[in-house]
Parts: structure tokens; C-alpha cells; sequence
């Protein structure tokens, strides 16, 4: 509930959606809307709907017509909740719906997670809110990378080459300056009896990002095997009390398991669990993660999955403001580990005193 | 009975959450039956083909939808993004398939009124399924063909007046909070603004004449709700300068237990009664309250705004009134060379219109990123590889304690001669006057 300044009253009713929404599906929430809310409503930043009235006894109407309202299939249409210290709407990406490079479904992985997570939906038990987002490939078309869990399609194969047709559907100097380990080179090969110009592929330099396969249809990078699902946890966007945070990689890789993705929404309750239980009132999940040490929180979410070397982040003390180091040693062209470090003057990302 | 069986997706039906296959099958149903008598104009079976080719995909565990391809509106560089299907045959309703961006409106508020347009302009002229809202915040319709863009691109900047978002090598679709509309937090209107700046960028946004994409979102505090800080090229979030403003009854109301603390959003859970000593002042960041004989203090000096005290107890504790914004530059997703959150740019600035303080910075930042930015390089990468130095002397903005996370841990500055008293030029010989080879 708002109260204005004028003493007005505004009452917000949160329903959770499906970001994929067909125009039937948003006629009945209009006709909700032309019933209870004189003709109005919005969304909100995480996909959910917010049905406004102007008095506490439409209120209890309101959420009994959105409650009682559910699709032949037997799901809720519009679930209350989504408020305070539990679970909202995941924010996601197209996926196999309708997007050319992910590396997993999207709508489906994020129906699967919030029916397992569905009472935190409803409910304020956990220290504090939870933000879960999914982006089907490494674009991270959505705050993943700054999410309490982020669920975040990965490719583990690098591209397959489409030689014959390579150099009529490309221009192959942008493939390979879409390269960010600079593991593409120009190539001549022979396919059949004639010579075409196409691209080499230092495979093991690839890291799965699909930016060639953006510039360059052929050289697509799907595989059935190899995608699959990273989880990241402890970010966050939020100022409060600490400085926002980017989500850390807890878990290498989980396969595809449509339709339900059973071990990665497994992974995700147990997370939520062992937050839930550990944390202090306030405490956002990387806060947590922080105060025990990644080790104690590792110990605690008993995933029994390796820890693969390169999920090892060390950061060597490096000479910061000295002129740049060869990065010959570096998997990357960049230094995609270290970016926090090596600035003579990195400012805040955050707030500042005043004086 | 439908066109392709779903088994797999069929499964996405059961369980408590909204299922979006069954809102699919509703509208593929819907579609056959036809009760309005709609003349569609994209396949009427389109939506069965969309949940064959995604059961597909769930078979195959790879997407069916190939790269886009140069369609879109006339005079516009974005808004459309292409999409084709790699099995026209199997599925020839979404053969042609493509995207179109909508810009959404500030909050994402709407009249249904508005809202059923959109629906009768998509049903007829495409494939009524939709994103609300796609990750940057634009109405997403999903499914057209080419010769339907330009017709619904008439009917929406003509009849709706309504525009399409961004894409590409542009400014995307600004995207702002729910701000002042509805929020005690907020410190400056962001729907303003965030109309205002759309509008007066309506070039940036629709041609592309960039390095890459650039966003622009409004956060009304430091909450970040629309995530701005982690998530556009240009941040704009809230602050003020003055001092929180208590309500020591308020205060008393929160300690007796008469309001629950962050608006009950820990009801589902015995957390004890409330303890301000321990939730409040003990949380506080940088440690400037204090609670003594019932009085709660703040040295507002040394508060950051980090909101945590006003998100506990929003009856007692108000933003102040010096209200403005700050700006920070660069925060990105990974691809290509990490993430990176904001960096503080412009500590406080006013948000009044007609905005112009803030326009010149951002026309600065623009300047320097068009002249110096490499193809598909976002500007947190070119703030990473030329210096965050750099950025600000294209912005003309004098470097600040604020803008300075963590002194540098080393003394190799690389000094300019104009910085050092005398300059550099030095005459050996008047040297040798004093030291002897």
C-alpha cells in the first residue's frame, strides 16, 4: 500500500506472468483491469503484473478473481506474490523460442525453476529478497550478471565450420575480429576439387562465446552435448548496505534436461535452502556467501559437483597503473579475470560521502 | 486437435507457475476458431508451428532459428530484428518469423484501452504472441513477415502514436523506474526524464551511428530496481545531497511494534521483534547512526545513502529534499571482455528540465565514444582500454575524492609535462654548472 503525500491510498495487487504472453492471454488481463481497476495497470521491471485500486475493500475481490483464474493446463494464470523478502519473477531471455544463439530453452528452464521455488514466491520467510534471472548464452540479455542466482546458458564446443559457404555468407575479417581470444585466422581450404577462402579456429583458445557465430552464420556452435547451464550466485544491483555485486560462477555446468531441467532446478532449491537457513535478516545470498567464505559456503550447499579448475579465480597481485602486461599467458586477449584489478584510477561503482 | 504433438512441452503445463505453453495452446486455439472473424495476415496456424518447432528444439536440445537478415522499416535502422526458421518446411507458419520492438511506455503503465489496440493490431497483423517486456524493456511482438512491418509500423506511429524501440548499433529503448508515480523513494521523476531524453534522441535511437549499443536507464534511488548501475552504458540513479528526514514518532511506532519494518517484507518468518539497534543502526554501512533514549540520529555527513535504514522504516526515515542524480558510465553484461558495473561519473547533478546540464554530458560521452570506440566496442570497454582518465577530460569533468574507489597501490604516475611546474625542457648545460661530469 502507497499513501501519497494528498492522502490518497493506492493498493498494488502483484501477480506473477509469463514474459511470453499471447494477446488472449493480455485481454483477460485487461478485463481484470476494466473490473477492478478502472481501466488500468502496469508491469514491472521482473515480468510481473501490478493491478492497482484505490480502496481496501476492492482489494480482497481483486486477489480472489486473480486467484481463482487458471489455464486448462491447471497452472495459475495469475499467482499473488513476488513482494518482499522471497522470490519475484525471473527475468529471462528468448531461448529456443525465438532467439538464433542460445545454448538452452529459456521459458521452459524458468517455469521449471519457479514451480520448485513457487511458495518463496508467495511467501517473506527468506532473510531477504531473491533475484533470479536466466540468459540463454553468454549476451546475458538480462541481469544475470548481477543476480542472487543466475541461471545461464554455456556452450562447451567451439564452432563447427562451414567451409563451402563460409566466405558467401560472411565477411570473414569481421569473424574474425568478433573474436575476443583471437582464436580465428583467415584459411584456404580445399573442398572438393576447388580452393575457398574460409577461417581456422584455434579450438583450444575458444571460449564458447558465440560472438563468430553472431557475425558469421557458419560457423554455428549448438550442440545437443555440449550446452548446457551454468548457475552463478551473489550478485546483486541494489546499493544497500553493501556495494552491488557481480554473481559468481558456483556450479561449471549442468546438461540440458528438458523439459523440466531437473538438476538444475534441484541446484537452485538447495541454494535457496541453505541460505534460507544460514543467513541473517537482510542479508542478500553473496553478503552471506562473503561472511562465511566460499569455502564454508560450498561445504554448506553439499552439491556434490567438482570444482573445476577453471572455476578457480586466483587474482596475483599485479602492478597496477604500470604499463600494460603481455598477455601471452592469458587465455584471453583481455584480461576477463583480472578486469577488477589493474586501473590506476578505478572509480566507484557505488555511492560517495559528501562533505 | 493439434497441428504437431508436444510431448516434452506438454510437461511445462502441470505445476503451480503461469505456463506459457498453455497460454500458446489458448491462442493457437483461439486462432482456429477465429470467433471475430479476424482476415490474418500471418498463417493462422502460426502459433501450432511455433510449438512444433519448439518441441523441436526440446527434441534436438538446439534452437531452430537462424540469423536475421536486412529487414525493416523505412527510415528506421532498428526495431526490427529479423528472424527465419531452419525448417521452413516442416514449420511453414514461422517460416519468416521476425521481431519487432515496441517502445514501451514510462513505468509500464497502461490503459487497457491501449493495451486491446495492441492486441487487435498483433492478432491481425501478426502472430499475437508476445514478450511483456522483453530484458530492456520494450513491448517484443514475436512473429511477422516483411510486407506486415511497415504496416503495423503506419498504424503505430500513425493511430497509436506509438514508436518502435531500438536495436543495433543505437541507442536502445530507454527504460526508467516506477519513480514519483508510485514510490516514496524516488528522487528525481524518471518517467520524465526518461520520455524527455527518448524524445529529444529520436536520431540516436532509430539510426544506427554507433559503435555498438547504448542504454540508458533511470533508477529513482539507490535501490536500483530497473538495475541501471549493472546493466547501461549510462546509469541515472537517484540521490540527494541533504539530510535524511526523521520522524522520531515514526521512529517510536517502529520500536513498539505498531508498523512492521520493510513494509512486512519479512512476515513469513519469526524473526523476534524488532530490534533497531541491531537492524538498523548496526547494519548501517558506514556506522553514522545512533539510538540513544529513543532518539534515532543521523551524522548525515557520513552517509552514503545506501538506503537500507529508509527501506526498514519508510513511515519514520524520508529521502531529503536536495534531491538530483548521479551518473556513472560503462556497466555492461560479459561479452566480450567481462562485466562491468558502473563507474561514478557525475557525483550529483539536478534533474529539472529541460535537462541540459545532462545533455551535454551525455552528447560529450558520445562525442568521444563515436571518435574513439572500435566496431562492437561498448563504452565501459573503451573507459577500460584508454583510461577512465580519458573519459573524463572528454566530459570536461575535473577528477574528484568521489571518483576514486581505491587509491592506487603503486606511485608510477605517468605525469604530464603541463602538470609539472617548469615543464620538462632542461638545459644540460646550466645542469653542469652545478654537477661535474
Amino acid at each position: 500500500m502507497h499513501v501519497a503525500e494528498s492522502g490518497d491510498e493506492c493498493y498494488t495487487v502483484r501477480v506473477g506472468g509469463a514474459r511470453l504472453m499471447t494477446v488472449t492471454h493480455i485481454r483477460e488481463i485487461c478485463e481484470i483491469a476494466d473490473k477492478h481497476c478502472d481501466g488500468h495497470l502496469r508491469f514491472t521491471t521482473r515480468n510481473n503484473i501490478e493491478f492497482m485500486v484505490d480502496s481496501k475493500d476492492k482489494v480482497e475481490p481483486l486477489i480472489q478473481d486473480l486467484e481463482s483464474r487458471k489455464f486448462d493446463g491447471g497452472s495459475f494464470k495469475f499467482p499473488v506474490g513476488g513482494t518482499g523478502a522471497g522470490v519475484t519473477n525471473i527475468i529471462h531471455t528468448q531461448g529456443w523460442i525465438h532467439c538464433h544463439t542460445p545454448a538452452t530453452d529459456a521459458s521452459g528452464p524458468v517455469k521449471a525453476t519457479m514451480d520448485v521455488l513457487f511458495d518463496d514466491f508467495k511467501d517473506h520467510r527468506l532473510p531477504a529478497q531473491l533475484r533470479v534471472s536466466l540468459a540463454c548464452c553468454l549476451n546475458m540479455c538480462g541481469a544475470v550478471h548481477c543476480s542472487d542466482i543466475a541461471i545461464l546458458g554455456y556452450h562447451r564446443k567451439p564452432p563447427i565450420i562451414d567451409n563451402e559457404y563460409l566466405d558467401k555468407m560472411c565477411e570473414i575479417p569481421l569473424a574474425i575480429a568478433a573474436c575476443p581470444t583471437a582464436a580465428i585466422k583467415p584459411a584456404k581450404v580445399t573442398v572438393g576439387d576447388k580452393e575457398l577462402k574460409s577461417v581456422a579456429i584455434n579450438q583450444d583458445r575458444c571460449m564458447f562465446c558465440g560472438n563468430c557465430y553472431t557475425m558469421c552464420p557458419s560457423l554455428p556452435l549448438a550442440d545437443q552435448e555440449g550446452d548446457g547451464i551454468v548457475i552463478m550466485v551473489g550478485g546483486k544491483v541494489s546499493n544497500r548496505i553493501s556495494m552491488p555485486k557481480f554473481s559468481k560462477v558456483v556450479v561449471a555446468f549442468i546438461p540440458n534436461e528438458p523439459p523440466r531441467w531437473g538438476k538444475t532446478t534441484d541446484t537452485i532449491k538447495r541454494i535457496v535452502e541453505a541460505y534460507s537457513a544460514g543467513a541473517n535478516k537482510y542479508e542478500r545470498l553473496g553478503d552471506w556467501a562473503e561472511r562465511i567464505g566460499w569455502e564454508r559456503f560450498f561445504e554448506k550447499l553439499n552439491l556434490n559437483l567438482p570444482i573445476i579448475s577453471s572455476m578457480i579465480s586466483v587474482i596475483p597481485p599485479t602492478t597496477p597503473g604500470a604499463r600494460p602486461r603481455s598477455s601471452s599467458s592469458n587465455r584471453s586477449r583481455f584480461d576477463i579475470n583480472q578486469s577488477v584489478q589493474g586501473e590506476a584510477m578505478r572509480p566507484p561503482c557505488h555511492l560517495s560521502k559528501r562533505g | 486437435m493439434a497441428k504437431h504433438a508436444t510431448p516434452l512441452l506438454d510437461q511445462l503445463e502441470s505445476g503451480p507457475w503461469p505456463s506459457f505453453v498453455s497460454d500458446l495452446k489458448q491462442e493457437a486455439a483461439s486462432r482456429a476458431k477465429n470467433p471475430n472473424n479476424v482476415e490474418f495476415q500471418v498463417n493462422q496456424d502460426c502459433v501450432e508451428d511455433i510449438l512444433g518447432v519448439l518441441e523441436l528444439s526440446y527434441k534436438h536440445g538446439r534452437t531452430h532459428w537462424k540469423h536475421g537478415g536486412i529487414v525493416g522499416v523505412f527510415g528506421y535502422g532498428g526495431g526490427v530484428i529479423g528472424r527465419y526458421c531452419d525448417q521452413p518446411e516442416m514449420f511453414p507458419g514461422v517460416a519468416h518469423f521476425h521481431t519487432m520492438r515496441i517502445n514501451q511506455p514510462g513505468g509500464k503503465y497502461y490503459t487497457t484501452e491501449f493495451l486491446k489496440k495492441l492486441c487487435d493490431l498483433w492478432e491481425f497483423r501478426g502472430s499475437g504472441v508476445t514478450n511483456m517486456h522483453g530484458s530492456t524493456g520494450d513491448i517484443i511482438f514475436i512473429g511477422t513477415s516483411t510486407p506486415q512491418l511497415e504496416e503495423i509500423f503506419y498504424e503505430l506511429t500513425h493511430n497509436f502514436n506509438q514508436d518502435l524501440g531500438g536495436s543495433g548499433s543505437n541507442l536502445r529503448t530507454p527504460s526508467d523506474c516506477v519513480g514519483s508515480s508510485r514510490c516514496e523513494y524516488a528522487c528525481y521523476d524518471t518517467q520524465a526524464i526518461c520520455y524527455a531524453l527518448t524524445q529529444e534522441y529520436q536520431d540516436e535511437l532509430h539510426r544506427p551511428a554507433f559503435p555498438y549499443k547504448f542504454k540508458f536507464k533511470f533508477d529513482g534511488c539507490p535501490n536500483c530496481c530497473v538495475a541501471s548501475i549493472a546493466r547501461s552504458d549510462l546509469s541515472f540513479v537517484g540521490t540527494w545531497k541533504d539530510d535524511i528526514k526523521i520522524d522520531q514518532e515514526a521512529v517510536a511506532g517502529y520500536v513498539g511494534g505498531e508498523f512492521a519494518p520493510n513494509a512486512g517484507a519479512h512476515s513469513g518468518r519469526d524473526w523476534g521483534k524488532f530490534d533497531i539497534q541491531k537492524e538498523v543502526v548496526g547494519l548501517c554501512p558506514t556506522g553514522c547512526m545512533k539510538y540513544e533514549d529513543g532518539k534515532l540520529a543521523i551524522n548525515n555527513k557520513e552517509c552514503t545513502r545506501c538506503m537500507h535504514c529508509i527501506n526498514v522504516m519508510p513511515r519514520a526515515l524520508h529521502i531529503g529534499d536536495d534531491r538530483g542524480l548521479s551518473m556513472l558510465a560503462g556497466a555492461k553484461a560479459p561479452i566480450l571482455d567481462g562485466a562491468q558495473m558502473g563507474s561514478l561519473l557525475v557525483p550529483f547533478i539536478k534533474a529539472e528540465e529541460p535537462y541540459d546540464e545532462i545533455k551535454e554530458i551525455i552528447e560529450a560521452v558520445w562525442d568521444w565514444w563515436m571518435e574513439e570506440g572500435k566496431n562492437r566496442e561498448r563504452l565501459g570497454e573503451l573507459i577500460k582500454r584508454q583510461g577512465f582518465q580519458k573519459l573524463l577530460e572528454a566530459t570536461n569533468i575535473k577528477p574528484v575524492p568521489q571518483h576514486v574507489q581505491e587509491p592506487r597501490h603503486n606511485p608510477y604516475i605517468f605525469w604530464k609535462e603541463e602538470e609539472v611546474e617548469g615543464g620538462w625542457q632542461r638545459d644540460i648545460n646550466e645542469f653542469r654548472k652545478y654537477h661535474q661530469r
